[in-house]
């Protein structure tokens, strides 16, 4: 038997949030080109930036670029600055560089960061300029992944609102259809198809599509669903475009997934036992999978730094679905309307936290002395040092995380660093 | 501005961080974006330090811009004093803060703390990551060392006589190509030719070390990319004399002993003669005969890559065919170098242009940075790894020094082990069409991608490389094309290449078996 959304808020709607203002210890949006490049087969990112942004990418991307990453940095130097090479033709210059070293490539992204902002580099312009000589053999878009401007996540939200403004108009008597959006791995993308394509939802796509030519219409008739929630530029840009979003869980977790599948279902008419029988097999099975890792992780307390802004979904998932009770819920920005269900689903006595001051952060760690800390790069090692268990957040962007098959695999992500420990005798 | 894909280096607060990260009771305040927090990843990750760097970021943001910048950055000065309680602050600036113009050291100047105040003026849209960390480290010496009295050997203590000569070990830093070993490597050197050490910097020293540098009578400058800039400084205000050569491979420990001797007025031929490795004797058993005349490509920073071509042809008897480095500030030694080699010395920080040089070269050997590793494996080069920029694997658990006596037995090591056995380099050159001898066969001790194409796909013609000549006019026969497959993937390319520069010159359309044994007959001596 699925239980939809029958959940009961267990608290308070107005529940205290804890803000931080301080040092941050998050990525910039830069970062999320690591995995956007990968899923958009025919884009190329172009960041106009500093050696710090070039080498913030690479050493984000480490080893996982095996093939040549496309992705470049126009690294701005001394000329640039002193105004004696003319900003406009040097990015001309390094676009050229680019199509000629990619011939195939349709869609290319000029990627905006702290120094071009700082000194003011108008890349709009220059991609609407470049775009109307180019397109539409190559088209031309841009976007700000710069620190000062957006966090970790931030950078793929950026971008999928620059692809919104960059799609047809959808006719206006056009059939309902569904809208997927944010990078989800392919596998999952080709699973969730699988599902809505069964329940009898014909009119799917994603955004952002692994091709240039596969991206969506978009219109009044556009029912979207967010699988991603840091989305909140680009939910607002859809809605300029008509659509509307579908409010539901993110789809983490068997419950999520439930959650996420049938307010799709039911946003686009499927009678709901039609929508069942399609889930019901899969949503059991990964309700299983789930469940052979509670043992391991009921009762166990964990700390969320802020990172990926999945916090508050992860920390319903683990509450829910396995146990776990979240002891501090860090996020570098909280979507209220986007994250109002999770939210109920959060028990009362976590502290959810928004912003960051990661010294004062540390020290309240420190004093909770969590069984697991999800944490980025920088702090996990010295965290580890000091007898804390981690778990990486960057890991749950580069996993598949979401729908039913990876339910379990979430779960196991959580209790490997446990299960390492208990191993360990060094 | 400039394309790029890769660098070689970061930006020069990167190597401020790879100083202060070294030292301890440094702390550094950095003025700079929230993205800029990624570098405290290269040293809790790659390098695996269990400690964050000691790095305060002001992490300011677009709306901080143009109001309070300046006091967001005194407030991060202010907290990380009192946090952090440090003997001496670096204050600096990244990219994006240099361009709002808050100037860092002088709002620190004003904040009268108790402690010294190093400001630093890394230039982010000129220098790299290199001159950051020997700016920092020059910056740091000349802010502590004792600058009161004037005659410069007053300035160093005397040393009581009967004790040993003393010297400094300048240059290991945080994040370093093999810095931990080398210094430990250098150390016993040191003792063994009867030299003290005073201070190692930056690599473990404390500010109060800093000032202790004048108490030696010399300076070895293990890394002259980070401790030239000092040893230049510590020259002119101590007299202290700087030992340059760089101790990697046999011959140059020789020298670098042969050196500190001259330094010091003392007798070192018999620490000489004592100087043993095991890599002398394995290079001159008959089993690396099969290493003769292999043709290496070399490029790193120019301290590794100018030692490691030395060693390459003087120490495993190979030939270097191509060498370089994208340190720009040590050109001139670079060309130098690549003159005795008998080379064009490759100057760049283009790793595309690295890229285009090994693959025209086709080396059979690639000693590199994690940059060439990557040309290396997709062009299937053998590769060891022989400089920075580095990645979590060149910081292995075991000692592994690359100077010293010990460091040269390490370079043999990790030089031969990518290729092929002697004898198994001829099996494979035998016996083609043995199936489990695929293209993809790897030596066979190293287990990782000998099975990835164990059988060969021998029906469909292998695409060819971008071939030398750039043209396609000359095409390959079926039969030639087959028989270019029996040759060893190792060498292919080169007789790929070879047999089409050789058609061209003499107008051959359609290469032919025969064209092919012209060719090899025509380029064999
Ligand atoms: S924070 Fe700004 S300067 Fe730093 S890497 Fe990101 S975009 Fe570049």
């Amino acid at each position: 038997m699925i239980t939809t959304a029958q959940v009961q808020p267990t608290k308070s709607p107005d529940r205290s949030i804890l803000r931080e203002r301080g040092q941050r210890e998050v990525f910039c949006g830069l970062t999320g080109i690591v995995w956007l490049h990968r899923k958009m087969q025919d884009a190329f990112f172009l960041v106009i930036g500093s050696r710090t942004c070039a080498h913030l990418l690479q050493s984000a991307a480490g080893v996982m670029i095996f093939a040549e990453p496309r992705f470049a940095t126009a690294i701005i130097d001394d000329r640039d600055l002193a105004g004696l090479a003319n900003a406009d033709d040097e990015v001309e210059r390094m676009v050229a560089e680019v199509v000629q070293r990619r011939p195939n490539l349709r869609l290319l992204f000029l990627v905006g960061s702290c120094p071009s902002e700082v000194i003011k580099l108008d890349l709009s312009r220059i991609a609407a300029r470049l775009d109307s000589r180019m397109s539409p053999k190559v088209r031309v878009l841009n976007y700000s992944g710069s620190g000062i401007e957006t966090t970790f996540t931030q950078g793929e939200d950026a971008c999928l609102e620059a692809l919104v403004g960059s799609l047809c108009a959808a006719p206006s008597d056009a059939h309902p259809n569904l809208l997927v959006v944010g990078a989800l791995a392919d596998v999952v993308e080709d699973q969730f198809r699988r599902y809505f394509n069964a329940m009898g939802i014909e009119r799917v796509s994603f955004l952002p599509s692994r091709r240039l030519d596969d991206l969506p219409e978009v219109g009044p008739s556009t029912r979207y669903l967010l699988a991603q929630p840091f989305l909140a530029q680009t939910s607002a840009a859809l809605e300029r475009r008509g659509a509307n979003r579908i409010d539901a869980l993110f789809p983490l977790g068997a419950e999520g997934t439930t959650s996420w599948l049938m307010a799709a279902a039911q946003a686009l008419h499927i009678p709901s036992h039609r929508a069942r029988a399609v889930i019901e097999g899969p949503a059991a099975r990964a309700r299983a999978v789930v469940d052979r890792w509670r043992s391991d992780l009921e009762g166990k307390r964990v700390f969320f730094f802020p990172d990926s802004q999945l916090e508050v979904p992860l920390a319903r998932f683990l509450t829910r679905e396995l146990g776990v009770k979240p002891v501090e819920i860090g996020t570098p920005y909280l979507h209220r309307a986007h994250l109002a269900q999770e939210l109920a689903l959060i028990p009362d006595d976590s502290v959810i936290s928004e912003g960051q001051d990661v010294e004062r952060q540390l020290e309240r760690c420190r004093r909770a002395r969590p069984d697991i800390t999800v944490c980025g790069l920088g702090l996990a090692n010295p965290l580890e040092a000091e007898g804390l268990t981690t778990k990486w957040s960057i890991e749950l962007l580069f996993t598949p995380i979401h729908g039913y098959e990876q339910a379990g695999d979430l779960a196991a992500l959580f209790q490997r660093p446990l299960d390492r420990q208990s191993r360990l005798k060094v | 501005m400039k394309l790029s894909l890769w660098t070689y280096e970061g930006p020069p607060h990167v190597g401020a961080m790879r100083v202060a990260t070294a030292m301890k009771g440094v702390h550094y305040v950095l003025h700079a974006p929230q993205g800029d927090t990624y570098a405290d990843l290269l040293f809790t990750m790659i390098e695996r330090r269990p400690e964050r760097p000691p790095v305060t970021y002001t992490t300011f943001q677009a709306r901080d811009l143009g109001s309070d910048t300046a006091e967001l950055f005194k407030s991060s000065v202010r907290d990380a004093f009192e946090r952090f309680r440090p003997d001496v602050m670096l204050v600096g600036a990244s990219c994006t803060a240099e361009l709002i113009q808050d100037d860092p050291g002088g709002l620190a100047a004003t904040m009268d703390l108790p402690i010294p105040i190093v400001p630093l003026e890394l230039p982010a849209y000129q220098k790299k990551e290199n001159w950051g960390a020997a700016e920092t480290l020059y910056q740091l010496v000349r802010r502590v060392v004792p600058t009161t009295s004037s005659s410069e050997t007053e300035r160093r203590a005397a040393r009581e006589a009967g004790s040993p000569p003393r010297c400094n070990i300048l240059g290991p830093t945080a994040l370093g190509f093999r810095h931990r070993d080398d210094t430990l490597e250098v150390t016993q050197l040191l003792k063994l030719a009867g030299i003290d050490v005073n201070v190692v910097a930056p690599l473990g020293a404390t500010a109060a070390d800093l000032a202790r540098l004048g108490n030696a009578d010399f300076n070895v400058v293990l890394y002259p990319e980070v401790a030239g800039l000092t040893a230049q400084f510590l020259k002119r205000h101590f007299g202290q004399p700087a030992v340059s050569t760089v101790p990697i491979g046999l011959s140059a420990v020789r020298d670098f002993l042969r050196e500190i001797g001259a330094t010091v007025g003392a007798d070192v031929s018999t620490v000489i003669d004592q100087c043993e490795s095991r890599m002398s004797w394995y290079s001159r058993s008959v089993d690396s005969t099969y290493l003769t005349g292999k043709r290496v490509f070399i490029f790193g920073d120019a301290t590794h890559a100018i030692a490691a071509a030395r060693v390459a042809r003087d120490e495993l008897g190979f030939t270097v065919v191509g060498l370089g480095s994208y340190s720009r500030e040590f050109a001139r030694e670079m060309r130098n170098a690549a003159k005795e080699h008998g080379v064009e010395p490759l100057i760049t920080d283009d790793y595309l242009e690295v890229e285009r040089a090994i693959e025209k070269l086709q080396p059979e050997l690639v000693l590199g940075t994690q940059m060439e590793r990557h040309i290396a494996k997709r062009l299937s080069i053998p590769c060891a790894v022989i400089s920075a920029p580095v990645h979590v694997q060149d910081f292995p658990a075991r000692h592994s020094p690359q100077m010293g006596l010990e460091g040269a037995s390490v370079l043999f090591d990790t030089w031969v082990h990518p290729l092929m056995m002697g004898l198994e380099e001829h099996l494979l050159g035998m016996f083609r069409d043995d199936f489990e001898f695929g293209d993809g066969a790897k030596p066979s001790h190293l287990a990782h991608g000998g099975g990835e194409k164990a059988i060969p796909q021998k029906s469909e013609p292998e695409q060819a490389p971008v071939s030398a000549t750039g043209s396609r006019e000359t095409a390959w026969s079926t039969e030639a094309e087959q028989e270019l497959r029996k040759i060893p993937f190792f060498v292919r390319g080169k007789a790929r290449r070879n047999t089409e520069r050789f058609a061209t010159s003499r107008d051959i359309a359609m290469i032919t078996i025969e064209t092919l044994y012209d060719a090899k007959a025509h380029y064999s001596r």
